[in-house]
């Protein structure tokens, strides 16, 4: 479903990726973990469209399709989510019309009916009722005075009614209690289908305790450098990710770890 | 021509048939204020208070009546719709019977064109006329050669539920019209008045507006006006409030039309506990520029003003606010706030926003800020990553900038008046619709 060949992109000259690669088949959860500034924000963002980061090389296929040559909009009609690290606030817009013109959008790519208001509603409120949003979310303005849960929860609300085949969830742990972290792993879990794929970004294992990934792979310095299966995430929470060294090369193997046995 | 000598002589020729040419006291007031005009001429950069807006090519500028007569009914149709209400009616400056629809009144209640109102209550009326030298030189114009305009008069204690909508639709026989609205609010009274200013065709065409509203003790009165004239209109306007002690008023200056909108809006606290709010929004592309010259003067303690302008300019246009703040010597306790926030559409486009505070008290809480910035691009990134195309990201941006002026407009119906007047000026509005 993607695949990323040598991977580089950088930001006002500054290199970050240099030279990622992955391979994502539908159906699978693979997780990417990594230090501060290893580059996993900045993965999420070039995957999403984001013109501030510039890509120097490698290839990106979707599908078939050289992603990094299709428009974000398209990218995101085409089925590729991004669920943000920091959602932004939008003041002005409300909730129910951004999530019906963004549902909309999608629907008239995939040749599906657009929603009318009343279908959309009902649709709207069943989601919300299982991300545990009340009604009147829908009628404030996007993200705005929302706390930290709620806009991950509004996130994973997105995400459920856009339907991605490849959703990128970019640290949307990070801020959140175990009750909403719950939630929206609940969410996400919801969303696991063999037809579907997730990219699961996260500095901690926590999140992976309720979204059971299929890989783990360790980012270090814009590269991977390291993937196993799950145990590996338990070995990252218990030795830290101090045994990657500076260059992003892996001493011999990590200390020692029971899990790695 | 509109040299300062076109206009005495229009003076000179409509006097006699100006309404209330009769009375001795008006006639002296208008030639006075014709003589201050035409003492003064047009202000130019080198006034203070018009440094951003030079009227000198007014000198030099042709004015022509629309060659096609509006259709004021229609307009009237589109903007009423079912709306009951209390809807007076002016076109090309003068008060049309037919159209309006005054509707019931509760006792007491005057709601009457100032043709009228000059003819039934000339006294009440002199006293809230106002004098020759209020404002710069284009308001004694104004002054000298209104000729009509609404009165209205609440007493004490009552409060009119639906809103009074003023229409003003500019006309096909005058190259010009000019309006005066006076309105005396008693002790407790309570209403909301709406100035609509439409036009359409291409002649280049000149309004000025006086709105003087009286704001007794504990009145509250909430003034909106919608300023929606033709691309070629010129249009001078000024919106003078008193307020006594505990007195509310709340002005929204929403400017969407006309190649060059000038407003002056200044309230003036005259008793402890007023409260003010100065709320407004403009829309500008093309080369076409507007300029809010606002004044709060808090004379008297334990004020509260809350003033918030915001203007999106696009094309070549230029937006110009100017925020006075006085707070007097003896005005302690006073707190006033205030904001100006300009979002720029095109690179060409122009805003400037400039505070002036002046406080003399020192028991005084003052705030004001002003920002001009372009549309965010993390927003505009994440309304992209979730489907919308570039286009309707950007337009779904410019109407959340608005809608935070928009929002502070309480009463309903009028934000969506208000709505779909901005709708009608963004480009691609029908995609927002779902909005209002």
């Amino acid at each position: 479903m993607l695949d990323i060949k040598n991977l580089k992109a950088s930001v006002e000259g500054k290199d970050i990726l240099k030279g990622l690669d992955l391979q994502v088949k539908a159906g699978e959860v693979h997780a990417i973990m990594g230090p501060n500034g290893s580059g996993k924000s900045t993965l999420s963002q070039v995957l999403a469209g984001r013109d501030t980061f510039q890509v120097d090389g490698g290839s990106v296929t979707w599908d078939g399709q050289d992603l990094l040559a299709m428009p974000i909009e398209e990218r995101a009609r085409a089925g590729l989510f991004l669920a943000f690290q920091y959602p932004v606030e939008i003041p002005g817009v409300s909730n129910a019309y951004f999530l019906k013109a963004a549902v909309n959008a999608v629907r008239k790519h995939r040749g599906l009916p657009e929603f009318d208001a009343m279908d959309f509603l009902t649709r709207v409120k069943a989601e919300m009722k299982s991300v545990g949003m009340k009604e009147e979310f829908l009628y404030r303005a996007v993200n705005e005075g929302f706390s930290g849960g709620e806009k991950k929860r509004n996130e994973v609300l997105q995400m459920a009614l856009l339907e991605p085949r490849l959703a990128i969830l970019d640290e949307t742990d990070s801020g959140l209690d175990i009750d909403a972290l719950k939630v929206v792993a609940d969410g996400v879990n919801r969303l696991r289908s063999p037809d579907r794929a997730l990219i699961v970004i996260t500095h901690y294992q926590r999140l992976l305790d309720y979204i059971v990934p299929d890989h783990v792979h360790v980012l270090s310095q814009g590269r991977i450098v390291r993937s196993g299966g799950r145990e590996l995430a338990l070995e990252l929470e218990e030795k830290g990710y101090g045994w990657i060294g500076d260059a992003g090369e892996i001493h011999a193997a990590p200390p020692a770890a029971g899990g790695a046995q | 021509m509109s040299a300062v000598d076109t206009w005495v002589s229009a003076f000179h020729a409509g006097a006699a048939v100006q309404p209330g040419a009769g009375l001795p006291w008006l006639a002296a007031l208008r030639r006075e204020a014709l003589y201050r005009f035409a003492d003064e001429g047009w202000p130019t950069r080198r006034h203070p208070r018009w440094q951003h807006t030079s009227l000198a090519f007014m000198d030099q500028q042709d004015f022509a009546a629309n060659t096609v007569a509006p259709d004021a009914a229609a307009a009237l149709a589109r903007l009423r719709g079912d709306d009951a209400g209390h809807w007076l009616v002016f076109v090309g400056g003068r008060f049309n019977t037919e159209l309006s629809d005054i509707g019931a009144l509760p006792a007491g209640v005057q709601l009457t064109s100032l043709a009228d109102a000059l003819e039934q209550h000339p006294e009440a009326v002199q006293a809230a006329f106002g004098s020759a030298t209020d404002g710069d030189s284009p308001a004694a114009l104004n002054l000298a050669l209104a000729t009509d305009g609404a009165w209205l008069r609440l007493p004490r204690g009552v409060a009119l539920e639906a809103p009074v909508h003023l229409v003003f639709i500019a006309g096909s026989t005058d190259a010009s019209q000019h309006l005066r609205n006076l309105i005396v609010a008693e002790a407790n009274s309570e209403a909301t008045i709406v100035e609509h200013y439409l036009g359409e065709g291409d002649a280049t065409t000149l309004t000025t507006a006086a709105t003087r509203l009286q704001v007794d003790a504990d009145a509250r009165i909430t003034h909106l006006k919608l300023q929606q004239e033709a691309e070629p209109a010129i249009h001078l306007a000024s919106i003078d409030a008193t307020q006594a002690r505990g007195a509310q008023f709340a002005s929204h200056s929403l400017s969407f039309g006309a190649r060059l909108a000038r407003n002056d809006i200044h309230t003036r606290f005259d008793g402890e506990g007023c409260d003010a709010l100065l709320n407004g929004l403009y829309h500008l592309d093309g080369r076409r520029h507007v300029d809010h010259h606002t004044s709060i003067n808090h004379a008297q303690p334990r004020g509260n003003s809350r003033e918030f302008y915001r203007g999106l300019l696009d094309g070549n246009s230029r937006g110009v606010f100017t925020g006075r703040i006085i707070v007097a010597k003896d005005a302690q306790r006073s707190d006033a706030m205030q904001r100006c926030d300009n979002l720029l559409l095109s690179r060409a486009a122009e805003a400037d926003a400039r505070p002036e505070l002046e406080i003399y008290a020192d028991d005084v809480k003052c705030a004001h800020g002003a920002t001009v910035g372009q549309m965010d691009e993390d927003s505009l990134f994440y309304l992209q990553t979730r489907g919308l195309d570039d286009a309707h990201a950007r337009r779904l941006l410019t109407y959340a900038f608005a809608a935070e002026a928009l929002d502070r407009i309480t009463l309903l119906p009028l934000r969506k008046q208000a709505r779909a007047a901005l709708m009608a000026r963004l480009p691609g509005g029908e995609l927002l619709e779902e909005l209002l």
